[in-house]
């Protein structure tokens, strides 16, 4: 039981990182399919900081050089999509699909890369993080992290960031009607870029959280397994609103973690079900809830749309 | 006043100029990339890419690879018609990956598992993606539910499902179901196989040409026909001109009287169907089996996005860029693993798509420049009268 709940709130915090920054993106007016390859992105900084750290350095200072170099390369892998959708008006469904393949081929080049360059003979695309990655435990044994109460901190940010202030309200507007926020003085491209490369932060850091979820190595050839799609699931599932976000965060987390720790209850051994069926339960489970919650969903108007100056 | 630079304003011209600009890009990317990692045999391992089966000395070796190269080309011609169709009704169809396993299971299953010749088998696999690509559509048409994210849920489900089904004519010693070339039977309770050569697809002699690669055959004119008739479908026909306008503007074509919803539906159906195919053309040869195992979705359906942008979203330039992808897919497998990873072509391929975005960039600034220069003549020339 208490497996289940420490994977539950682990995988929660994933996804309600990245689906925070889906919001941001979104909130701005840009589409982000690309958060997967954003996470992926986050991910490798973190593990690689994580790997290269010397043993003996104190927990605190791998906690922040790690969280900080996985938000740094969430926040520049998303200035691609905010480069092209932003100045050049590109299809943001087109580019943000593009970021994903490209995320986890470049992240296993460069890995495949760092690896074979310290010996040849080792073309894996497998980093090792094991005694970096104690560091963020909480409590010796437990998978209780940092990152459960960082994320709660992001979550009551990220909702007052949004409505309490000039800024959030400014970025909201620009996702409803960006000519009217243009008319008003609102640089529409300053805030759309904001909105993307929070996104880019935050699912930066979602993907850091999710390669220290119970493992201490990652093998960059299988990317982060169509969490960063999840997530989106659950920003629509949450309506794009940060309390909700964090409630539909829990309840796929709770799926999630389910496939890992099932073995672990007599009743569900008992029904001796496939193991594949667990795997696909949070994927059905969001599908699920898309069918009952899409017909009156209400992103925000403007998504999707290049902002031109020129129209109104 | 027509000038000899008008060819640079035809579309077809346009988009191969953009086109061959994106795979410029690409690789020049790839090769600083390939510069970074060890800048020695930088040029000699791009070079290894491009060329691909042109690596090797003898002529008969090469025509055997290159046969190998066009069987995977077929697959990924489907699967990147299947995006294509898609995206001219308005869709973008992420989920022909999942189409294309559910094809797959259901082939391989109907051949190992039941016994079926190739042409059933090959059905079914057409309805199995179907069924697939019908759901994202329904859920799209009658729930509002976004296409990317249903296509993406179902790509993992199939995967899955598929994973679990094909299970059961797995061979017990790898991870691979058995060759398509047998089939299962229970003897005296236990499973063994026996031989089914009925499950293959005829070779028609094309391997032949292929200095008898034996799993060229009836796949690869077959993916030709097809693009051939999905470019008639979309350009000649009624069902062709509505679902067109659908993707144009959805509510125009509804006030016409199109039914919008079930074009909806059927594109969607029509996509998973050619995905499905996609998937038969390729297990069916027998090149490849299908590994139970396997924890992540194939690629097959992400590179034909590539493709099909690659190839201007028209049909025919689907049959070029199909095999320009899987030419340089297949090359990066020649490269050194002990120097650089194989996955460089599919960062290429990846960073052809992202350049893919900046088209229409790229066709506004070509046509701007046309007209600069144009107006720049004209004002050499004076006020002539017209």
């Amino acid at each position: 039981m208490i497996l289940l709940i420490q994977y539950t709130l682990v995988f929660s915090s994933v996804l309600m990182l990245v689906a925070l920054g889906g919001c941001f993106s979104e909130h701005s007016g840009v589409i982000n399919i690309g958060l997967e390859g954003i996470m992926v992105f986050g991910a490798l900084g973190g593990a690689l900081v994580m790997s290269a750290v010397p043993a003996g350095t104190s927990a605190l200072i791998i906690i922040i050089l790690s969280i900080l170099a996985a938000m740094l390369m969430g926040i520049l892998y998303s200035l691609l999509l905010a480069v092209a959708a932003i100045n050049f008006k590109a299809d943001q469904t087109l580019v943000g699909t593009a970021m994903n393949l490209l995320g986890t081929a470049a992240s296993t080049v460069i890995v495949k890369a760092i690896n074979t360059s310290a010996n040849p003979n080792n073309p894996s695309s497998t980093l090792q993080y094991i005694q970096a990655k104690k560091a963020f435990l909480l409590v010796d044994g437990y998978e209780f992290n940092w990152f459960m109460p960082l994320a709660l901190c992001l979550l009551i940010l990220s909702y007052v960031i949004l409505y309490k202030t000039r800024f959030g309200l400014r970025l909201m507007s620009c996702g409803e009607h960006p000519q009217a926020a243009a008319s008003v003085g609102i640089n529409v491209y300053k805030m759309r870029y904001a909105g993307v490369m929070i996104s880019g932060l935050l699912g930066g850091l979602g993907g850091l959280v999710y390669i220290t979820a119970g493992v201490s190595e990652w093998k960059f050839e299988n990317g982060v397994a169509g969490f960063g799609f999840l997530a989106l699931a659950v920003m629509i599932f949450g309506g794009w609103k940060p309390f909700r976000i964090a409630l539909a965060a829990v309840l796929f987390g709770f799926f999630r973690a389910l496939s890992n720790v099932y073995t672990g209850f007599d009743l569900l051994a008992a029904l001796n079900l496939p193991s594949t069926v667990y795997n696909m339960l949070p994927y059905i489970i969001s599908l699920v809830v898309l069918i009952f919650f899409s017909k009156n969903s209400a992103p925000p108007k403007a998504e999707g749309i290049p902002y031109d100056k020129g129209t109104r | 006043m027509r000038n000899k630079d008008s060819i640079l304003r035809k579309p077809a011209v346009q988009s191969l100029l953009t086109s061959l600009l994106c795979i410029l890009l690409g690789l020049l990317v790839g090769f600083v990339v390939l510069l970074i990692i060890n800048p020695a045999g930088a040029g000699e391992a791009i070079m290894d890419i491009i060329k691909n089966f042109l690596n090797y000395s003898k002529p008969a070796t090469r025509l055997k690879n290159m046969g190998n190269t066009l069987v995977k080309t077929a697959p990924l011609l489907m699967c990147s018609l299947s995006v294509l169709f898609a995206y001219k009704v308005g869709l973008f169809n992420i989920g022909a990956a999942g189409q294309y396993v559910a094809g797959a299971g259901a082939c391989i299953y109907c051949a190992v598992g039941l016994g079926w010749s190739w042409l059933p088998c090959m059905i079914m696999a057409v309805l199995a993606g179907a069924l697939v690509g019908a759901l994202s559509g329904a859920l799209k048409a009658y729930r509002n539910v976004n296409e990317v994210i249903s296509c993406i849920m179902l790509n993992w489900i199939s995967l899955y499902l598929v994973n679990t089904i094909l299970s059961q004519v797995k061979n017990p010693t790898s991870p691979y179901t058995y060759e398509i070339t047998k089939k299962v039977v229970m003897e005296n309770g236990a499973m063994t196989t026996v031989a089914h050569p009925g499950a293959v697809l005829p070779q028609l002699g094309i391997n032949g040409l292929f200095n008898n690669n034996k799993y060229v055959g009836l796949a690869i004119p077959l993916a030709i026909l097809l693009a051939v008739g999905i470019w008639v479908l979309l350009t000649k026909t009624k069902l062709g001109y509505e679902l067109r306008a659908t993707g144009l503007n959805m509510y125009a074509a509804k006030y016409c009287g199109m039914q919008d919803r079930s074009n909806i539906v059927l594109t969607m159906a029509i996509a998973g169907g050619l995905a499905g195919i996609g998937a038969a053309m390729l297990y069916l040869t027998g090149f490849e089996e299908w590994s139970c195992t396997q924890s992540s979705v194939p690629a097959m359906g992400f590179n034909g996005i590539a493709a099909a942008f690659l190839g201007g979203l028209h049909p025919l330039g689907a049959i070029f860029s199909s095999f320009f992808i899987q030419h340089i897919t297949d090359g990066g497998a020649q490269l050194n693993k002990q120097v650089y990873p194989s996955e460089i072509s599919n960062l290429i391929s990846s960073l052809i798509i992202y350049f893919c975005g900046f088209v229409l960039f790229f066709k506004l600034t070509l046509t701007k420049w046309l007209n600069g220069r144009n107006e720049k003549k004209n004002a050499a020339k004076g006020g002539s009268a017209k």
